[in-house]
């Protein structure tokens, strides 16, 4: 089969040379693909190292609820069970992946200690010499809980008298440079509402997104004769997985190596450090390799999905369609922990208000937890759930003022030079020429004035 | 209960191992047999990546007792490629840009495999049809279907090629003069 390509339109690039455009058009076979139709791929469970164990999780049957007993003899009593883990093995317990870029503080152990924060919260690592022992163990952990008022929906979370989801903020929400949320104040949104021909006000929410991988989450350790550690793992991170395992088991890093980069499929989803850590543990304390996957259930219930984002937006607009104000309430669904999502907020904040030019912006976004599952990474995150809010009240106001979607957008879109609400200059915009040819492509028609409209011209706006 | 002795003839080699009762087959080729293309997706018969022919059938092999199947014949993506060369379905999934991840690639290509065995010519939908129990998640479908459509056609024009070639070694007992070198063993092969 031959794959097609379509030529490249150079018309906004008159001036580079031809020659340079050799890489978009040019069909180049991926370096992976024959080892894939071969079957000969390494994934990090295609590795069985003799003496192998396995590790299950004993995991928490409850939202959130303090630990009052935790009662291992019967799980250690399974015949082929090795050992049990709790949170007085693991040398540094709490951690936060995004330290290593300034996330704080640490809110996340990694097996339960003193309470859990959300269903499937991992409390004990049972290590058997077969799956089967290792899965009868786990199931036979015995633990008394004390069962906690538990806090799902963000805004409630933020309520006064929400119960406290993780003392280690002490609050339910995460704090940027002592602020508590990310915030954009650019204008006068209240003197734009004031002078609007229009307010439009609407609500989006999204629910929680899964990445489901077809290769579930996992690594096999196996301990090295000099006292290393090598760590077989499908993490989308390899370094990342490094440092982070390092610091949590108090060790310098050149004594840990990984090896990874085949991944079976990711999305996102594969950058938590998840699973490294305590198969680490396991392995050091039992001196034989160690493999810890996710079963499928585990993958859909515990592992981080996309966060669920609620968003307020509130737009000052005038009766030709010209946005002056844009005012943005953006919750995001962080679960018991931070992972990503601090980060994945001020991502969200950094989009606002989308590609249009608008004088007056206010944005409050934040970064909440509750006693859901903890959620992290996945394609965009941060920006995808508010592009959908975004670019849906843009069709709701074309709606409600009868008028043409894209010209809407094309009368809004920033040009070469406006100052966008973070206060910088805004440059190589393209969204004009961008909804111009789509709408050539799809034969919608544009009056003369809409496509004679350019990036390069009326910016400074 | 007691494990015990399972005869298989895995890629036309017979292999002997020992197996405790309910032991998944995807777990015997995989741990047993160091056979590792085929993939655990979910262990629960809803993904697809283990998917193996089992006398010529395609199974979910996380799903079928390997003691229940002893004496059985079964292929894995391993026995595909013959002496190092592709065949047209591994073909047509590389060269059509029909893996992304790969995790889902060796079910895929055993599906398709036992599809192009039983229909040479498959329409767009029967071929649909025919992976609709193997998901991928990079959901690269699009180029997947495209490659099994394209590795039928390979595989027809190669058994046309091969049987004029018995045509006229059948009439002149000779096939020196024949189309493309190798077709009349690979085609006589996948007959057998
Ligand atoms: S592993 Fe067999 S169907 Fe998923
Ligand atoms: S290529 Fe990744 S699951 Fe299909």
């Amino acid at each position: 089969m031959r794959y097609k390509t379509n030529p490249i339109d150079r018309t906004y690039f008159p001036d580079e040379p031809a020659p340079d455009f050799n890489v978009i058009g040019s069909v180049v076979q991926r370096s992976d693909a024959l080892g894939h139709v071969t079957g000969r791929s390494s994934f990090f469970e295609d590795l069985s190292p003799p003496g192998l164990l396995h590790l299950k999780a004993h995991r928490s049957t409850r939202h959130h609820a303090r630990l009052a007993t935790v009662d291992t003899s019967e799980a250690l009593a399974v015949p082929g069970v090795v050992r049990v883990l709790t949170h007085a093995d693991i040398p540094n317990n709490v951690f936060t992946p995004l330290k290593l870029i300034g996330v704080q503080p640490d809110d996340e152990p990694v097996l339960a200690e003193g309470k859990v924060r959300y269903l499937g919260e991992p409390i004990c690592a049972v290590v058997a010499e077969t799956e089967a022992a290792a899965q009868e163990g786990a199931a036979r952990v015995r633990v008394g809980y004390e069962e906690l008022p538990a806090v799902f929906d963000v805004e409630e979370a933020l309520a006064e008298g929400a119960p406290i989801v993780n003392e280690y903020h002490g609050h339910n929400y995460f704090t940027y440079e002592g602020h508590h949320c990310r915030r954009i104040r650019f204008g006068d949104v209240e003197a734009a509402f004031a002078a609007a021909d229009h307010v439009f006000e609407w609500r989006y929410q999204s629910a929680p997104i899964e990445h489901a991988p077809t290769e579930t989450t996992g690594c096999v350790v196996v301990p090295q004769p000099d006292g290393r550690l090598r760590i077989h793992s499908d993490t989308q991170a390899c370094f990342f997985t490094l440092d982070n395992t390092a610091l949590i088991l108090g060790t310098p890093f050149n004594r840990l190596r990984i090896v990874g980069g085949t991944v079976g499929g990711g999305f996102g989803g594969k950058v938590d450090v998840a699973v490294e850590p305590v198969a680490c543990v396991a392995a050091m304390l039992t001196g034989q390799p160690v493999k810890y996957v996710y079963s499928r259930y585990e993958e859909m219930q515990v592992s981080s999905p996309r966060a669920a984002e609620r968003i307020y937006i509130k737009d000052a607009v005038t009766a030709d369609g010209r946005i002056i104000g844009r005012k943005i309430t953006l919750y995001v669904d962080a679960g018991a922990y931070s992972r990503h999502s601090p980060y994945g907020t001020t991502k969200a904040a950094a989009h606002l208000p989308g590609p249009y030019s608008i004088p007056n912006v206010w944005a409050d976004c934040h970064c909440v937890f509750t006693n859901r599952t903890p959620s992290s990474a996945m394609r965009g995150f941060g920006v995808t759930i508010g592009d959908f809010a975004l670019e849906s009240q843009m069709d709701r106001i074309a709606r409600a003022l009868g008028m043409d979607p894209l010209r809407l957008r094309l009368r809004n879109a920033y040009r070469d030079g406006d100052l966008k609400a973070h206060r910088k200059v805004a440059e190589g915009t393209a969204l004009v020429e961008v909804i111009q040819k789509a709408a050539e492509m799809v034969g919608h028609e544009l009056p003369e004035e809409y496509r004679r409209m350019s990036s390069m011209d009326g910016g400074g706006r | 209960m007691a494990s015990q002795v399972v005869n298989l003839r895995v890629n036309e080699r017979s292999r002997e191992f020992l197996a405790a009762p309910g032991t998944p087959l995807l777990s015997s080729l995989r741990d047993a047999l160091g056979l590792m293309a085929a993939k655990r997706g979910c262990a629960q018969g809803s993904c697809g990546t283990c998917t193996v022919l089992l006398d010529g059938r395609p199974v979910m092999s996380c799903l079928v007792a390997v003691e229940t199947v002893d004496g059985a014949s079964v292929r894995t993506l391993e026995g595909v490629a013959r002496g190092g060369d592709l065949d047209e379905v591994q073909s047509a999934f590389l060269e059509g840009f029909a893996t992304q991840c790969g995790f889902c690639t060796a079910g895929m290509i055993m599906t398709a495999e036992a599809l192009l065995d039983r229909n040479p010519d498959p329409t767009r939908a029967e071929v649909v049809e025919a992976i609709s129990g193997n998901v991928c998640r990079c959901t690269g479908y699009g180029p997947i279907v495209d490659a099994i459509l394209d590795a039928a056609a390979r595989r027809r024009k190669e058994d046309a090629a091969a049987r004029r070639k018995e045509d006229i070694a059948a009439r002149w007992g000779t096939a020196d003069i024949a189309a493309t070198p190798g077709t009349a063993d690979a085609a006589a092969r996948r007959r057998s």
